[in-house]
């Protein structure tokens, strides 16, 4: 759920009954996160890596993945389709390819 | 007020004063970085709140292993050590929990809305039950496969207190003709077309009296990032059926078939649930139990022992049968010795084992087998699937006694 759905939610049952016992008890809980440290390395087309992919997951989703031969342009480039086709993220067709090639030379 | 990027960038003396304790001992003392042992495998260790330093593997949406000697501590495993793991970045970071509630809605004849408050105004149930990632151990997975490069750390063993999701399914009527219960929680996707989060379970299984919305995690409030208030805990199942925030249960009359159930999270459909290495399956089933695994925990890869008496303890657990028995090799599996198991707590715990071995001076490998009450044990040699999920690889420690 939408953390917009979420507030409009909560504001609803904010009039529900609630025992005062339970309210003494169970009291809001609020965390923050610690800033992420992980960066895109260095190379051609980091900012059309930044742009498109950094909305939804950090960077050391990227650069925790298996190394070697086998993990180059193809399994980039079925990564990318992956986010595209199953997790729906907005890239252009454009930009595909300089995203492949930034992860097949620096990853 | 403790400055996190401050902590996260601390010293080694700001770790220390986190009372980060012995589990660091498998790291360097100076460690902001552990190496798991699998190529690409260095991570950062990081302080998140509730936690103490965890190995960082993704960092938003957050993914935290436990450092393995944790599982030496005991047989539970603490909350501030519980590996954390979630799969869409927009994560509930403020919940009131006087103002959640989870809808019960759907074939039913009466939905509901249930506070925190009535939840635990009903007939609570308590189980000592592990959660493990699926992708748990992904990392050792050969060849290698796309995913969170786990290494053995995204599992952990607790006491869950709740309410039988069984009690909160009668009070809500299930009508007939239902066939699963899908689960949300407040977690969700940044983007609109990105697949919301949601699990299914079919009915018989939902009230099997076992699955429960856990409200509290050995004796206390879960963590935030292990699903506070509410989680579901599915005994014996994989740790994705366990939707963390839970605040939706919807009885459908069909198969759920979001992204969650029938593109992701699948395995061969064969006995092994295995197939060739870098072939794909014929077909696949959703993830379910946990196979049976076992682990040392008191000697790691590499130490070095002295000859002669040797004590080996670890841990042991399967997918809810309980564990029969575990035997230990020190001679890379020529032979197998019998293990004393430690108390049980339940079928679906870990379950301590113990053993005393004796180390002639040299290398030896040593060995960790065990076999669940229905007959079921490891491979000794790694089964492989596409997903990397279900790894239970007789797992070996190489040591050198002198």
């Amino acid at each position: 759920m939408k953390v917009s759905m979420r507030l409009a939610a909560a504001a609803l049952t904010l009039a529900a009954g609630m025992g005062l016992a339970a309210i003494a008890q169970a009291k809001p809980l609020k965390i923050t996160l610690p800033q992420e440290t992980a960066t895109f390395k260095p190379g051609t087309n980091r900012d059309v890596v930044m742009n498109n992919c950094t909305a939804c997951h950090s960077s050391d989703y990227i650069q925790t993945q298996p190394r070697g031969p086998k993990f180059k342009k193809d399994f980039w480039t079925a990564e990318v389709n992956k986010m595209i086709k199953v997790y729906g993220a907005p890239i252009e067709e454009g930009d595909i390819p300089k995203i492949v090639e930034y992860l097949t030379e620096n990853y | 007020m403790l400055n996190r990027r401050r902590l996260l960038a601390g010293t080694t003396a700001t770790v220390a004063t986190l009372g980060a304790g012995s589990f660091l001992s498998s790291v360097s003392a100076l460690a902001k970085t552990v190496t798991l042992p699998f190529e690409n495998g260095e991570r950062p260790m990081a302080k998140y709140p509730q936690k103490r330093p965890l190995i960082l593997q993704t960092s938003r949406p957050p993914q935290l292993e436990t450092p393995f000697s944790v599982y030496n501590e005991g047989v539970i495993t603490p909350n501030d050590a519980f590996f954390v793991r979630y799969h869409l970045a927009d994560i509930p970071l403020e919940i009131d929990p006087a103002k959640f509630t989870i809808e019960v809605k759907g074939k039913v004849d009466k939905p509901l809305k249930l506070s925190l408050a009535d939840l635990k105004k009903m007939p609570a149930k308590e189980i000592v039950a592990v959660t493990q990632c699926s992708g748990n151990s992904r990392g050792f997975s050969t060849p290698r496969v796309a995913g969170g490069q786990s290494g053995n750390g995204a599992m952990g063993n607790a006491r869950w207190k709740g309410v039988p999701l069984k009690t909160v399914l009668e009070k809500a009527g299930v009508q007939a003709g239902a066939k699963q219960v899908v689960f949300g929680g407040l977690d969700g996707p940044v983007s609109d077309k990105t697949p919301d989060f949601a699990k299914a379970l079919d009915l018989d299984h939902a009230r099997d009296g076992e699955v429960m919305l856990a409200y509290s995690m050995n004796g206390t409030d879960l963590p935030m990032l292990n699903g506070f208030p509410v989680r579901l805990v599915v005994p014996g199942y994989y740790g994705t059926y366990w939707v963390k925030h839970l605040n939706e249960i919807t009885v459908i009359d069909s198969v759920y078939d979001n992204f969650w159930m029938k593109t992701a999270y699948r395995i061969p459909d064969n006995d092994c649930n295995c197939v060739e290495p870098g072939t794909p399956p014929k077909a696949t089933v959703p993830i379910n139990r946990f196979t049976v695994r076992s682990f040392i925990t008191n000697v790691q890869d590499g130490a070095k022992v002295k000859a002669g008496e040797t004590r080996l303890k670890g841990i042991a657990f399967d997918g809810g049968k309980g564990i029969k028995e575990v035997a230990v090799s020190t001679d890379g599996g020529k032979t197998w010795l019998p293990t004393k198991l430690g108390k049980n707590l339940g079928n679906y715990s870990f379950r301590e084992w113990h053993a005393t071995v004796k180390l002639t001076a040299g290398a030896h490998e040593l060995k960790v087998r065990a076999t669940s009450n229905d007959g079921k044990t490891q491979p000794m040699q790694a089964l492989w699937n596409p997903a990397g999920y279900l790894r239970n690889v007789v797992e070996t420690v190489r040591v050198t006694a002198a």
